[in-house]
């Protein structure tokens, strides 16, 4: 009987080409605008470390006081070098890590090609169990290398492929600016996105990182960041490097592993006591204020998610939904229109059920065609959606198996929804008056 | 007209003539919030700069080796140098930043050491005694920088500037009452700056929202960043010379000196493709308002046409009888277009509240300035004309219904 429906329907469809084909559009149009702009969104909201998320934290501490914050700025995003080694040394958390990106000339040893730039960070050891960072060849350097400051190095596997082809490179050299390393690990293909350590830095979506030295071993041969660097008030700092690192200028990320709900707590009071303690020794003028936020509320924080992204889905939702209103009214009017005809056919003794049954199946055909119609324009708009949004995020967005079943299944049923009222006014459909007017 | 029978008629099609009302009013407050959008991107796109665009390229120039301070100084010269020989340039400059490149180098200014909250965050280019003249910059009050008086700032070196030139936007907000020339500020600086020379124009490095509040507040010192790691060439060539000078710029400077970078991405660009990069995601932005604004009205109109034509076609005999009874074709054509006018109106009024509703959202979470009423009006006269243009075919049709219609079985 459905497949006579469908029969049905279609036969319907044809009949006003015009008035289907409008339908459809609307709906594929509604459909592709909001599932590219949904895609882009889902690329630059996502979760770059599901499992660890939640135990990932951020500590910030107010180390230039209220009034730095006068006009509505926030905490500083970073830590100042005192800060960071503070914590590092107190070692409070399960695992932790000071962070910061370096920008360096690798120096290939074959003297006939010319140098290039790599980008990198400068870490400590925890850093790669605690991302979970995979390694093809080797591991992570250890704690003992940190405190050894060690010329070690961890390379992507792109670096490794430019620099040994390849090759399992760990015990060989590579220079950096007028340095050498010894390759202790290649890390396999890991670009967490948004790389969310790095947020405080950059967009998050950028190209993945070359290379990481221990934090120690970069601070002593006086290695600048190539990040953000931040400093308040005129207050003037003594010249050089010396002056810098001791300096209140915030540019050292910080990350903290806290297992469960009673380990942050303790890292919390473990910060306030901290800021206390600087405030007692009379290097904060102020009540002590600190902040510890997980990985997604960080990323929520720094807003990594650019306004455009949010905006643009918004406005394509309400875009779908005056395409479903005009399927509405375009549908009461078709199915309307065809009052008589439902007359005769309940007067001929087919149950409100089977009206409902034959209209949805008509609007079925109309969803699915518009599903089509918007993978279509979905498939287009994913290669425009680079002129659009940030093109570091935009190519994230790509036709995955989920955007191509979401595209579908939004397009059926937002149209099933739409033609439930003129479906239930055409099951409402009088035989003795429909019959009598004629 | 009268709009009593109108009214009366409508009445019993609700359900239509709720969901034409509602389609315009999510019509009109999505295509306001939309146009406003637009509009603030294009103007944020138009913000000027204040350099010769046109003639002028930047070379991201980023040593392959560790110079020390008085190396860097003299590889600098020599580029300089090099650059300023090339057939076709006109002067060349370095510096730390340069307009619009989307990030900022930014002091915060207080006019007294000991100020807390900053006056303003201004951009801070480093500068030598070219910059101003070879970025094209309108110097209106004071003087340039003199040779002598640029000093080289190595790594980790604090140079402590006494001169600074500043844009007009810099000296209104420092000096709002009086002459900006002469007076002094600090900068994140132990030591009092005076100005000496007030630009025109001199868009700040970054074009972010953050920044708004310091729009085209920017400085100049006279100060040449000598670090290892790189420097910007600002070169400005001879009209209608540019493309030539970018293609021999790099290949002289790697032949004067190899050990360089110079990034094949972004090493070296034309300023209309910095201006380009800097707005991209405004750009985009407006693109992508205009296509839902054009869809949106255009399936809005199809929308009101489909739904118009199907209430003609199932009135045919009720306007056959009016006009058997002596209506004109005018009368009918009418009748429908003062329909589509109430429902219109109905749906606009719906429209204005949810455009404020709508903005009032975006405003509170996406910090969307809020919409001028002027958007509003334009909207709803926009989407009167288009429910107007929309339902005139099919209130033609109805006009040309003729009286026989009347005695024909519905």
């Amino acid at each position: 009987m459905f497949a006579y429906y469908l029969r049905l329907g279609w036969r319907s469809l044809r009949r006003n080409p015009l008035l289907t084909a409008l339908m459809v559009f609307a709906i594929g149009v509604g459909v592709a605008a909001s599932a590219t702009t949904f895609a882009v969104f889902h690329a630059a909201s996502g979760n770059p470390l599901p499992d660890k998320s939640a135990q990932l934290f951020v500590p910030q501490i107010d180390i230039w006081g209220p009034a730095s914050r006068s006009a509505g700025r926030d905490l500083p995003d970073a830590l100042s070098y005192p800060d960071a080694m503070a914590l590092m040394r107190d070692h409070k958390a399960a695992r932790q890590t000071a962070i910061y990106p370096m920008a360096s000339t690798a120096i290939p040893q074959d003297p006939t090609r010319e140098p290039f730039a790599v980008n990198g960070y400068a870490a400590y050891a925890d850093f790669f169990p605690m991302f979970e960072a995979p390694f093809l060849y080797g591991n992570g350097w250890n704690a003992s290398q940190d405190e050894a400051h060690a010329g070690v190095v961890v390379i992507s596997r792109a670096l490794n492929q430019q620099l040994f082809g390849g090759a399992n490179s760990v015990g060989r050299t590579i220079r950096l600016d007028d340095h050498d390393y010894r390759v202790v690990g290649v890390l396999d293909e890991w670009n967490p996105r948004p790389r969310f350590y790095d947020v405080n830095n950059s967009d998050g979506f950028s190209d993945p990182p070359d290379f990481f030295v221990p934090f120690t071993r970069a601070i002593d041969l006086q290695t600048e960041t190539n990040g953000n660097s931040n400093c308040y008030g005129s207050a003037g700092r003594d010249a050089g490097w010396k002056g810098w690192i001791q300096s209140d200028c915030v540019w050292v990320s910080f990350w903290a592993e806290l297992p469960n709900r009673a380990a942050v707590t303790a890292y919390h009071d473990y910060l306030m006591a901290y800021a206390s303690e600087q405030q007692r020794v009379g290097r904060f003028h102020w009540a002590p204020f600190v902040q510890l936020h997980d990985l997604m509320q960080w990323l929520d924080y720094e807003k990594v998610v650019p306004p455009e992204t949010r905006i643009s889905m918004l406005l394509s939702l309400g875009f779908l939904l005056v395409c479903l209103v005009n399927t509405v009214g375009l549908l009461l009017a078709k199915f309307m229109r065809r009052a008589a005809e439902i007359g005769v056919r309940r007067a001929l003794g087919a149950s409100r059920r089977e009206i409902w049954l034959q209209y949805l199946a008509e609007a079925l055909m109309i969803g699915v065609a518009g599903g089509v119609v918007g993978l279509v324009l979905t498939g287009v708009g994913m290669l425009g959606i680079g002129l659009v949004f940030d093109p570091d995020i935009a190519r994230l967005a790509r036709m995955s198996p989920s955007v191509i079943g979401l595209t579908l299944l939004t397009a059926v049923v937002t149209t099933l929804a739409a033609a439930l009222y003129p479906t239930w006014r055409a099951a409402r459909v009088q035989p003795a008056w429909q019959l009598k007017a004629n | 007209m009268h709009i009593q029978p109108i009214l009366a008629a409508l009445r019993r099609h609700k359900a239509g003539t709720v969901l034409i009302a509602l389609q315009i009013a999510l019509t009109l407050a999505i295509v306001c919030n939309a146009l406003f959008i637009i509009n603030q991107r294009l103007a944020h796109i138009d913000e000027p700069s204040g350099v010769d665009e046109a003639n002028l390229f930047v070379i991201a120039n980023q040593w392959g080796e560790q110079y020390s301070t008085q190396e860097a100084v003299e590889r600098i010269e020599q580029d300089l140098v090099t650059l300023r020989q090339l057939p076709g340039v006109q002067d060349v400059t370095s510096s730390n930043n340069y307009p619009i490149r989307g990030i900022s180098n930014d002091n915060f200014i207080t006019m007294t050491p000991d100020q807390r909250a900053p006056t303003s965050d201004a951009a801070y280019y480093m500068g030598d005694a070219n910059f101003v003249r070879t970025l094209g910059l309108k110097l209106i009050a004071g003087r340039d920088f003199r040779p002598e008086e640029v000093q080289n700032q190595g790594l980790r070196q604090t140079v402590d500037p006494s001169v600074a030139i500043i844009s007009k936007a810099m000296a209104t907000k420092l000096f709002p009452n009086s002459d900006a020339l002469g007076k002094h500020f600090y900068a994140m600086t132990p030591n009092p700056i005076t100005v000496i020379g007030i630009v025109d124009v001199l868009h700040r490095g970054d074009v972010s929202t953050w920044s708004a509040p310091y729009i085209g507040e920017s400085m100049i010192v006279p100060v040449r960043p000598a670090d290892p790691y790189g420097i910007y060439y600002i070169v400005r060539t001879k009209p209608g010379q540019l493309a030539a000078a970018m293609r021999a710029a790099p290949k002289a400077l790697y032949a004067e000196n190899r050990m360089r970078m110079i990034d094949p991405k972004d090493g070296l660009l034309s300023f209309a493709q910095v201006r380009h990069r800097a707005f991209e995601s405004d750009r985009g932005m407006a693109i992508l308002m205009s296509i839902i604004c054009i869809v949106l009205l255009a399936i809005t109109a199809a929308g009101i046409i489909g739904l118009t034509s199907f209430w003609v076609g199932q009135r045919r005999r009720q306007i056959g009888v009016r006009r058997a009874l002596g209506a004109t074709h005018r009368d009918i054509m009418q009748y429908f277009m003062t329909e589509n006018l109430l429902i219109s109106l109905g749906g606009l009024a719906i429209g204005v509240v949810l455009a404020f509703g709508l903005n009032l959202w975006l405003h509170i979470h996406l910090e969307l300035k809020v919409l001028p009423l002027t958007y509003v009006l334009g909207g709803t006269v926009i989407l009167l004309l288009l429910g107007q243009g929309a339902v005139f075919a099919p209130a033609l049709r109805a006009s040309r219904v003729p009286p026989i219609e009347a005695t024909r079985p519905a």
